[in-house]
């Protein structure tokens, strides 16, 4: 039986990204552990790669590991947290968790197995022609079957960003707004004054 | 050839990596997260691996949205833990009990 170069490229991918996800939740440094799950992600996108989705897989790289596994970066190296307080991460009975684990994963290759997903179930398909363009192919869809969605997703990455900076900004407040809990806390004394004087003589 | 249930393995395994990470660590938030972006990486190839086999591009649309939540929800909950590490110096699960009552 000889491998083939597809099956040799999927089976060292699918080998490296399933390594370094395990070291992911078995490393004591998070430093480290976003490290491995950035070489996750990329092993993952050359998977995609072989299924010929090449956006998709430039995306994952660019946008994952880009801008959201930098930003794990800089929030892990930004928190300074003391490493010896988390020198043993696991809970006290972690192997209980480790044999649920191995229950769920064997149910779900029973049910993902070649009887039911193997290549006489659901064939190969076709090769492609070779003007095809999955870029063309994607945004045709993207731009008219789904096209609301496209934008709820622009609007829910706006709502984050807002989001993301009003928690943690730091700065002066200064904008004028006004603080409804002070004004219905307000007091007669607060507003009213009321002045003894004397009366003045009669208007002439 | 390389069928469709061995792509579903991997994604499979890589799940259960994910949740497995989830409910052991007990100490650090950040690796909380960080497991949820792992399920979130299987549950994409799963439907970049059905998209690619029954040639129909709506699961890789889907996997355009994912990746949208998934980025908004990694900007927020980090911003949440800074807020979190601020007031309260520490990011252990444990010592998290503020609602407990």
């Amino acid at each position: 039986m000889t491998i083939t170069f597809q099956q040799l490229v999927f089976y060292t991918f699918s080998a490296l990204a399933i390594l370094s996800a395990i070291m992911v939740i078995a490393s004591q440094n998070p430093v480290k552990a976003v490290l491995f799950l950035v070489f996750s992600f990329f092993c993952t996108a050359g998977l995609w790669m072989l299924l010929e989705s090449e956006f998709l897989s430039i995306v994952l790289v660019l946008v994952y590991v880009g801008a959201v596994m930098v930003l794990f970066l800089f929030v892990v190296m930004m928190l300074d947290i003391e490493v010896d307080d988390l020198k043993t991460p696991f809970v006290k009975h972690w192997p209980i968790g480790l044999v649920i684990a191995a229950i769920m994963v064997g149910l779900m290759l029973i049910i993902v197995g070649k009887q039911h997903f193997g290549i006489d179930q659901v064939p190969i398909p076709e090769a492609l022609p070779k003007d095809y363009s999955h870029v063309k192919a994607l945004a045709m869809v993207l731009y008219s079957d789904y096209l609301l969605p496209f934008e709820i997703a622009g609007v829910i990455l706006l709502v984050a960003m807002i989001a993301a900076i009003g928690l943690t900004f730091r700065g002066p407040r200064d904008s004028k707004t006004q603080n409804v809990s002070l004004q219905t806390q307000v007091t007669k004394q607060q507003r009213l004054t009321i002045v003894k004087m004397a009366s003045e003589g009669a208007p002439k | 050839m390389i069928g469709l249930n061995e792509y579903l393995t991997v994604a499979a395994i890589l799940f259960s990596i994910g949740v497995a990470g989830i409910y052991i660590n007990r100490k650090n938030v950040i690796l909380l997260l960080m497991c949820v972006e792992l399920i979130l990486l299987a549950v994409n190839t799963n439907f970049v691996a059905f998209s690619s086999f029954l040639r129909n591009q709506v699961g890789e649309v889907f996997v355009f949205f994912i990746l949208t939540v998934a980025a908004a929800e990694a900007a927020i909950g980090l911003a949440i833990l800074v807020v979190l590490f601020r007031s309260r110096r520490t990011i252990n699960v444990e010592e998290l009990d503020l609602l407990k009552g």
